[in-house]
């Protein structure tokens, strides 16, 4: 084979403006100097951003090639798509952390940050497992230390470590998932395989290797009864790292997943015509997250807490949309998880801006935020109601277009979206927990009596609250992209 | 008619305003909440006044929304939409009068109230179900706040019970609005394609999805026995919130079913007439006579205006026409009177003498110190009762005629409920008003000498919210022929004709 290097370059030039970049911030940082800490990090947020808009910019040039490099990566609408949404949750996601004075490293942390976003843009165009693998690789072990940064609390220690272990055996059943698809196919590429597939048809080693591999990406997703990182995970990381690895993170990893399992395992789907398939282990998983999820929320009195297990329980939706989009397309979840990205990295963007001030780890800490700062109360409404999926904002399209595909895709998948339609009125239980405090309740009388945002992250926070509300007022502007 | 879309427009716009003016003087927000109130009911009125009655829905509004889903921006009105718009207008108005003492948080207070108006407003307009849907639940979140944060009595509770229970309804509506729509195969939501998708659904999963969308509205309309949110949500919240929530909250309920579940689905109405009509009339009798234990004056009326929801649902029930209209006249009717009720004893006398016990009230010969609020009470109590003349009256008498003629036995039963309104009404005016009278009064006089004197005057809003209301009571119970020339010709469309002929169009 005769590989044209100019071709691939040309074609990742994103992802090579990304690592560009993260270099550079590196570099910029590394000579000892006597910028206060502050100023660092507005430097190394202000070059992150510059590195993100360059990938977003040169993502438009290169727009839609199809396969590329044969076939290793293909730039389709859907990578295409993800991978400017991957760019834009970044952007935000520094956003955020300009606003935050905790980090003593904040070079290194955005050049992480940049590294991780390098991963998701590249899980989002791999069409071939070695190359998915890596790519998934590169944003998990970014991610892990992400989790671990602040150096100065034991939580976040903790939660580097926990994420570790757990995507490390995580990350090892999934290899072996696809050592297995490549012993029973011989081919790592996905057209390859589902042309060996429809050959050969479902065999039981083919549903260990299906179970294994979705072991691994239940694991990614956060979904039940993979989920026991994410509480910790979420609580314990810097509130960008957690922002990252609940928004990008799971765009990325969703993308991935639709292409594993439409076009490369498509033909072993089963589900509709009573075939065991994977179909059924993501049905199982999407019911054991969405119980699970919307149930242990209402017993949190952590803010991250009750982030995390609404994230465990919008997986289960997402699975659905997984599922769904081999009948509706893959808009649905694309929309859903975008929209749930800006609203998790909003919810995220708030803590930070909190934190900055005095503790946010209780709900109660919360009380009486909207004298302290009407613009994070107002926004964190935004944020957690679209969350809850109340209309005009985007969370409520993002669950119609979910459940409405979902109901189309057959029997199973219409039941468990009308569960998941009935959850939702619990689900606004504990969404309401977190907005009671912030809107309802009086200030407690030792905290700070206002809280100042940074320009920054003020700029932000009202930036994504807008953007959810133009998305649900106007969800073609994403829907017509596919 | 071609400004009735603004209602929405000037009511999301007055809110955003209200927020603003609300940080330079609480004076400057009530101004606002009040000026688009006003111009909500004014839109209304014009639009009333140029109104043609017809069989059809007459369209304000259609463009494409997301065309992905095939969802269209579709406003349309009926003789049924503009009565209740008329009405929406006049509780928002009556409920900013009622609110004009609040001084805390004012601003907020009135985007939350002005929000939940313009979602009210959307309901009545929608000619597509998702667009419908979508307004119904703008409406539900601002209920949260407006009970929670300037709310009485257990108001976290209520206010947490009211949320969870309008939206387990519609999520309920949810589940029965995509069922229909996918079994239907229908390429949009608009109310006569779902219409059409729905005729091609088997007769048993029509029952079942009849049943997810009727529960899901009838829900917020008070249907026995998920009426339990109502009264403590009517108790705990604000007066101006709980005259919203009992005078058009509950309404959105009862026009859900009438609107989207009964004409999509005649066929598995007919089947499930039996069933509602008796909860219905559960509802009517059993309201009734908790009302008339109630030791606190609100519950009273927080469960009366369940037992007089109970006649609207009565009235879908029956589906004769005249049922029909009764039961929208009905509506009507309660939004005003429920709003009458609320006023009184949330802002004239609980905000005077602080307490809504009835043992307390009796002690204090109100209707001497409160002779304004007394008569009111008296005369929007009667009204209530249905007494000719006022808007009861017509609305009550059309509903129980009509259900006569589809089951006497239904009508004999519910009217046992208008005995019972009779009953606990007068026992909340004499005891609350008129509980110490001749002797006793003197003494009680001489005891409450100096409350006598603390009882702030009722201020003008007050009145002029009052008199409004009331003369829209007499005015609707005087000339009812009014809205039934406009609710009529609406019920004599096709989809209406199938459902009050059973299923056959």
């Amino acid at each position: 084979m005769n590989f044209a290097y100019a071709e691939l370059l040309s074609a990742l030039r994103p992802e090579l403006s990304l690592v560009v970049g993260a270099l550079l911030v590196l570099a910029v940082d590394l000579p000892k100097t006597k910028r206060s800490l502050e100023r660092r990090t507005h430097i190394a947020c202000g070059m992150g951003a510059a590195a993100l808009l360059a990938a977003l910019v040169s993502l438009l040039g290169v727009g839609n090639l199809g396969n590329i490099w044969g076939g290793v990566l293909v730039l389709d609408t859907l990578a295409l798509v993800a991978r400017g949404g991957v760019f834009g949750l970044g952007l935000l996601t520094l956003g955020i952390t300009a606003g935050t004075t905790r980090l003593r490293n904040p070079a290194e942390f955005v050049a992480v940050i940049l590294f991780a976003i390098t991963g998701f843009a590249l899980m989002a165009a791999a069409q071939q497992l070695l190359l998915a693998f890596l790519a998934l690789e590169l944003a998990s072990l970014s991610l892990y230390v992400l989790a671990g940064f602040d150096k100065t609390r034991a939580e976040s220690a903790e939660a580097g470590l926990k994420y570790f272990l757990f995507g490390g055996v995580s990350a090892a059943f999934m290899l072996f998932g696809f050592s297995l698809i490549y012993g029973l196919t011989g081919s790592i590429e996905l057209p390859e395989i589902a042309r060996q597939l429809a050959l050969s048809g479902p065999s039981p080693l083919l549903l260990v290797a299906l179970v294994l591999v979705l072991v691994g990406f239940g694991f990614k997703a956060a979904a039940a009864p993979f989920h026991l990182w994410a509480p910790d995970v979420y609580q314990g990381a810097p509130a960008p790292a957690a922002a990252l690895i609940a928004s990008a993170s799971k765009l990325a990893g969703f993308t991935l997943f639709l292409r594993l399992l439409w076009p490369g395992l498509g033909g072993v789907a089963g589900g509709g015509n009573g075939m065991a398939g994977w179909i059924t282990v993501v049905v199982w998983l999407a019911l054991a997250s969405l119980l699970l999820g919307n149930f242990v929320a209402l017993a949190q009195s952590k803010v991250r807490r009750v982030l995390a297990y609404s994230a465990i329980a919008h997986a289960g939706a997402l699975l659905l949309g997984v599922i769904a989009a081999g009948w509706a397309g893959v808009a649905p979840l694309l929309y859903y998880v975008m929209t749930y990205g800006v609203a998790t990295v909003g919810a995220f963007g708030v803590i930070a801006a909190v934190e900055r001030h005095q503790p946010c780890v209780n709900l109660a800490d919360l009380a009486g935020l909207r004298t302290k700062s009407p613009l994070l109360a107002g926004c964190l409404m935004v944020f957690v109601l679209s969350l809850a999926g109340i209309p005009p904002l985007a969370g409520f399209v993002g669950k119609f277009l979910v459940f409405s595909s979902a109901l189309q895709a057959g029997c199973m998948t219409g039941w468990l979206a009308l569960l998941a339609i009935l959850l939702s009125a619990v689900a606004l239980y504990y969404y309401l927990q977190i907005l009671k405090p912030a809107l309802v309740l009086p200030a407690q009388p030792d905290t700070a009596t206002r809280i100042p945002v940074h320009p920054v992250a003020a700029i932000t926070l009202v930036f994504a609250a807008g953007l959810i509300l133009l998305l649900g007022l106007w969800p073609s502007l994403l829907l017509g992209l596919f | 008619m071609n400004l009735l879309p603004w209602t929405l427009y000037v009511s999301f716009a007055g809110a955003l305003l209200a927020l603003l003016a609300g940080t330079r003087s609480a004076a400057a927000a009530r101004r606002v909440a009040l000026g688009t109130a006003l111009a909500g009911l004014a839109i209304t009125l014009l639009a009333a006044r140029e109104f043609v009655p017809g069989p059809e829905l007459q369209t304000l509004v259609n463009v494409p929304w997301i065309t992905e889903l095939g969802v269209r921006y579709h406003l349309a009105v009926d003789g049924i939409s503009l009565s209740l718009l008329v009405l929406t207008g006049l509780a928002a108005t009556a409920g900013i009068l009622f609110s004009w003492n609040n001084e805390e948080r004012t601003g907020e207070f009135f985007a939350f109230y002005l929000s939940l108006i313009g979602g009210v407003y959307g309901v009545f307009m929608s000619a597509d179900v998702f667009l419908l849907f979508v307004f119904y639940e703008i409406a539900i979140v601002p209920k949260y706040f407006l009970v929670a944060v300037w709310g009485s009595t257990n108001r976290e509770y209520g206010a947490m019970k009211l949320v969870l229970y309008s939206f387990a309804g519609s999520a309920l509506v949810l589940i029965g609005l995509l069922w229909a729509h996918a079994a239907g195969g229908a390429t949009g939501y608009g109310l006569a394609e779902l219409a059409e998708g729905a005729r091609h659904i088997p007769a048993g999963s029509q029952i079942a999805i009849f049943a997810l969308l009727f529960l899901g509205f009838a829900v917020l309309a008070g249907l026995f026995p998920f009426h339990t949110w109502a009264p403590t949500g009517h108790v705990a919240a604000p007066t101006g919130a709980s005259m919203l929530l009992a005078g058009v909250v509950m309404k959105l309920g009862a026009y859900g079913c009438l609107r989207v579940a009964m004409p999509l689905f005649p066929g598995a109405f007919a089947v499930c007439q039996p069933v509602i009509a008796w909860l219905a009339i559960a509802g009517i009798v059993y309201a009734g006579f908790i009302a008339l234990v109630q030791s606190d004056f609100k519950f009273v009326i927080g469960y009366s205006s369940v037992s007089h929801m109970g006649f609207v649902l009565l009235g879908l029930a029956a589906a004769t026409p005249l049922a029909l209209a009764g039961a929208v006249l009905q509506m009507v009717s309660h939004g005003i009177i429920a709003g009458l009720l609320f006023a009184v004893v949330g802002r004239m006398v609980y905000e005077r003498t602080h307490t809504r016990e009835l043992a307390a009230l009796q002690a204090m010969p109100l209707h001497r110190l409160l002779p304004f609020a007394a008569g009111v009470f008296v005369l929007a109590g009667f009204a209530s009762l249905g007494l000719p003349g006022f808007s009861g009256f017509p609305a009550e008498l059309s509903i129980l005629t009509g259900t006569w003629q589809a089951k006497p036995l239904w009508a004999v039963c519910a009217a046992l409920g208008i005995v019972v309104a009779g009953a606990f009404t007068l026992r909340a005016i004499h005891v609350a008003f008129f509980g110490s009278t001749g002797a006793t009064a003197l003494l009680a006089d001489a005891g409450h000498h100096d409350e006598a004197h603390a009882m702030a005057p009722i201020s003008w809003p007050e009145k002029t919210g009052a008199l409004l209301l009331l003369a829209a009571t007499l005015w609707v119970g005087l000339k009812p022929d009014v809205l039934l020339d406009w609710i009529v010709p609406a019920l004599q469309s096709p989809a209406f004709k199938a459902v009050i002929n059973g299923g056959t169009p």
